[in-house]
């Protein structure tokens, strides 16, 4: 089955999301992808529009990572966390928390790389500290947060 | 939060009931269309019992349902919670799908990059 290009979003258990996404290249050249600050500006920035003010990775276990993602309208969300588990082309294992806390708690996330035939299968599992925490993230994707701006989330967040 | 106006309840059931591979694989054969028990045990090689067991978690989570008649009960699927849940993650999905479409194009990038290289590499090595 080709399975190229799609994305599968699934729910393990009650706290976690799970995205596996299959990539025609080889699991080293993802792993750069995901660990290198140069190329991980390249990408990750989120919806158009958006890019990244800082990209900091101290890449070892204990060592902080860091992102500052700037909008078209100046506005800034930081977020990062630190590394629990480094095993080079195969595992990255991190804490994440925003700085405007728009979930609670730390999530900790696991990303693992596995090849198969020249095409490299990434699963990027996230743990929040609620299945409410989970919910929320799962329907306030941070696309919208983004696309909306902080303001916007902000004021959100006070109406509840 | 705000968000908390979903039929949760219904959603958990039913994501609690895709977790498992022999069920989703049920489902699937299920999409064929009605199928008895022993019908099912057959392909997946578990006992009625063990079908029995996970048909229920599949009609306490409205994923199929029973027919009436005692003796057969055939299993069918009922496709509206499945579009249910798909809905409710289709915007997270569709968010992350387009960051990986940016990291597709990337690697594109570094494969070529990798085979420019190479190539130089390979014809420092020939001279």
């Amino acid at each position: 089955m080709k399975t190229v290009g799609s994305l599968h979003v699934t729910l393990p258990s009650e706290r976690e999301i799970a995205l596996t996404r299959i990539f025609t290249a080889p699991r080293h050249l993802v792993y750069r992808a995901y660990t290198e600050p140069d190329l991980v500006r390249r990408w990750a920035a989120g919806p158009p529009g958006w890019r990244f003010a800082v990209c900091e990775i101290d890449l070892r276990v204990g060592g902080a990572w860091r992102w500052v993602l700037e909008g078209p309208g100046g506005e800034r969300m930081g977020l990062g966390g630190v590394y629990r588990e480094i095993v080079p082309n195969e595992r990255l294992v991190s804490t994440e928390r925003f700085d405007e806390a728009w979930y609670e708690g730390e999530a900790l996330s696991r990303v693992t790389f596995s090849e198969e035939r020249g095409e490299t299968r990434l699963t990027v599992t996230v743990r929040y500290d609620s299945e409410a925490i989970r919910d929320a993230v799962l329907q306030s994707p941070m696309a919208e947060g983004m696309a909306h701006g902080l303001d916007q989330l902000e004021s959100a967040l006070k109406e509840l | 939060m705000a968000t908390a106006s979903l039929p949760a309840n219904r959603l958990d059931l039913t994501f609690a009931a895709l977790a498992d591979p022999t069920r989703r694989a049920i489902l699937q054969r299920l999409m064929a269309g009605e199928a008895t028990v022993m019908e099912l045990a057959r392909p997946f090689a578990l006992s009625q019992p063990a079908i029995s067991k996970h048909l229920k978690v599949l009609e306490r989570a409205g994923l199929i349902s029973r027919g009436r008649n005692a003796q057969r009960r055939p299993a069918r699927l009922e496709t509206r919670p499945l579009a249910e849940a798909n809905r409710w993650i289709e915007g997270y999905r569709a968010h992350w799908e387009g960051t990986y479409q940016r990291l597709d194009t990337l690697l594109e990038e570094l494969k070529n990059e990798e085979v420019e290289l190479g190539r130089i590499h390979f014809q420092g090595d020939a001279s």
